[in-house]
């Protein structure tokens, strides 16, 4: 074989390779999202919102495990959002170039990327074990630290992507600096914004371990946030790791919920994303 | 600063040539809307800095906390808690040795798995694909991403490991398994549930992660550079290999380190699947084992006050601080790519 053609056939046995990993990729993609539908859907039924998690053996549904998901992420939303927000245009507007700003920053990225299960642990270490129980609001606030990062980070991007003419405008007119922020730089990065709140509510939506140890669960119906908390993802848990066929059927409904809930929020970031970089 | 500029500086000859009320009105207005405004200024800043400062004190206050809570366990095991494979909560003695294997040995699975796959996909989006398909499989990689680890948990508790169980590992042993030294990697009982099948499951889960990573980090190579290999005759190959790789060398290995510290981290995926079981009965892959994620998963909850829930605890600090290296190293790696190209790997 000719140097010539030992190089064409490494080129087309590696492009070969690649192609196959790509096919290998999305393989287990639609294998999982195959049985996620077919398992799910099969176990929808209207009874999942009108009764609470039965006991093995009994009809039940999902119903106080969605309240207490909706309610905790909810909460948790709204704790972290403004915090992580200021602290986006504190490191976009005045820490460019700060040891705070920089250390923020890199310890920011950290975070983002830190298991979720050791901020539960630090959840229970300062606020479950002072307390002395389980509860609802220990558990949004562990949801709320997974937040902070996410919303932090595509808040400084994004403010970092509006042009200075624009800040240079304002300051023209002589509007002190944190009318400029919050009028006009916010403003023109807030699509940007919130596909990152859009992203970080995917990302708590089917959050697990963080939950473990805060809000636990609760076999009942329970509005109460200082007791312990139903919740999908921990109910999904018990119920797939359960010999009972009933409960993993459930287990699998509050699987199908939960994909599409995410899927849905991650194709309406970029949908909102996309509308932003249409504008500029 | 501008902000002061509007009222002072060109104001002083104006104010000299008309004297009269009205602007005497504008200036008092003038003055204290600046006041006003460097006010308004002072407050948002220190609030903004104040948040900053918060979200930094959150890693010093994960680490301290977790140390406090650790403490009877560090106090009682020190050092040899890291040596001892002991898990035995009646009789107060524990060890980390078993889940610090079990957390690096899948990680080690899925990264072998993960790293070739990942890269494929990488090349196979920046350098292969037709235009038009560029994005929608870019796309789905990303969403792919985004799907919750209990999916990925649920799915390889109840559909892949019986598969895997029943036809895969019978396989294997049949043909691994009979190596010389490998061989007693892939012995035992087919279970399903395992070491082996949990780094698999990993691996699917950060294979999205790399690729991404990469993906990005490929973009990054200036088309000149890549145009000019072309056009001495190279096949797409030798521009992957001898231009692409060798320029991206370091954003390549914090993409790899990232989707490292997610493995490491990741905790429902694996508690699926690995078996739980807190002892090391031989090596082979086969068996079940612990991983820390699995191990507090499974027993924080229950665990009694005192050294039990100190001991795992400190399995979780000693998790951070692990995670904390990896992802500091990988962050280090993907700026200095940055800062080499110019340009943002995001």
């Amino acid at each position: 074989m000719n140097l010539r053609n030992r190089r064409k056939t490494i080129n087309v046995i590696a492009l070969g390779l690649s192609l196959g990993a790509m096919a290998f990729g999305l393989f287990w993609l639609i294998w999982i999202l195959w049985m996620v539908f077919e398992q799910g859907i099969g176990a929808l039924s209207l009874s999942l919102l009108t009764l609470d998690t039965p006991a093995p053996g009994n009809a039940g549904g999902l119903r106080n495990a969605i309240f207490g998901s909706f309610i905790m992420v909810g909460l948790a939303m709204a704790m972290a959002t403004p915090v992580a927000i200021l602290a986006g245009i504190y490191l976009a507007e005045y820490g460019r170039n700060t040891w705070l700003g920089n250390v923020t920053r890199f310890v920011n990225d950290i975070l983002l990327s830190a298991p979720s299960i050791v901020i539960g642990l630090f959840v229970y270490a300062i606020y479950v074990a002072q307390v002395g129980k389980f509860s609802g609001l220990s558990g949004a606030l562990a949801l709320a630290l997974l937040v902070i990062p996410v919303v932090v980070r595509t808040t400084e991007d994004m403010l970092a992507l509006v042009p200075n003419a624009l800040r240079e405008a304002a300051f023209a007119l002589g509007a002190p600096k944190w009318k400029v922020i919050m009028l006009v730089t916010l403003r023109s990065a807030k699509t940007g914004v919130i596909t990152g709140i859009l992203l970080a509510l995917a990302r708590i939506s089917g959050e697990t371990a963080p939950l473990l140890f805060t809000a636990l669960s609760n076999q009942f119906w329970s509005a109460d946030l200082s007791e312990p908390m139903a919740n999908l993802p921990v109910t999904i848990f018990k119920f797939a790791m359960s010999p009972f066929t009933d409960w993993q059927q459930l287990a699998w409904a509050g699987v199908f919920i939960i994909t599409m809930g995410v899927l849905f929020l991650n194709i309406l970031a970029r949908v909102v994303f996309r509308q932003q970089s249409a504008q500029h | 600063m501008i902000r002061g500029a509007p009222g002072r500086g060109s104001g002083a000859s104006f104010r000299a040539l008309r004297d009269n009320g009205k602007n005497l009105l504008t200036e008092s207005v003038m003055s204290q809307s600046q006041a006003k405004g460097q006010f308004g200024d002072a407050l948002f800043f220190n609030l903004t800095r104040t948040v900053a400062f918060i979200t930094l004190a959150l890693l010093a206050g994960i680490v301290l906390s977790l140390t406090w809570s650790a403490l009877p366990s560090i106090q009682k095991f020190g050092f040899s808690f890291l040596t001892s494979s002991a898990w035995n909560p009646p009789a107060d003695d524990f060890g980390a040795l078993v889940p610090i294997y079990g957390t690096i040995v899948t990680s080690i699975i899925a990264l072998l798995i993960a790293l070739p796959i990942s890269f494929g996909i990488a090349l196979f989006l920046t350098e292969m694909a037709p235009a038009w398909l560029r994005r929608p499989l870019g796309i789905a990689i990303e969403l792919l991403a985004g799907i919750p680890s209990i999916v990925y948990g649920i799915w390889g508790l109840l559909v892949f490991a019986p598969i895997f169980g029943q036809y895969v590992q019978p396989f294997i042993a049949k043909t691994l398994g009979k190596l010389p030294l490998i061989g007693t990697l892939f012995s035992g009982p087919s279970l399903g549930i395992g070491i082996l099948a949990a780094g698999i499951i990993l691996a699917i889960m950060i294979i999205p992660f790399i690729a991404s990573v990469m993906r990005d980090v490929f973009e990054l190579v200036p088309p000149m550079l890549k145009e000019s290999c072309y056009g001495l005759g190279g096949t797409t190959w030798e521009v992957v290999s001898k231009v692409v790789l060798p320029y991206t060398r370091v954003g390549v290995i914090g993409g790899v380190m990232l989707g490292l510290g997610r493995a490491l981290g990741e905790t429902m995926a694996v508690t699926f699947v690995i078996g739980n079981a807190s002892l090391i009965g031989s090596f082979s892959l086969f068996m079940p084992g612990n991983s820390i994620t699995s191990a507090l998963a499974n027993e924080f909850a229950e665990a009694t006050p005192g050294l039990y829930t100190a001991a795992l605890v400190e399995l979780g600090l000693i998790l951070f601080v692990i995670t904390f290296i990896v992802l500091s190293l990988s962050k280090l790696l993907l700026r200095s790519l940055e800062k080499q190209s110019g340009g943002s790997a995001h």
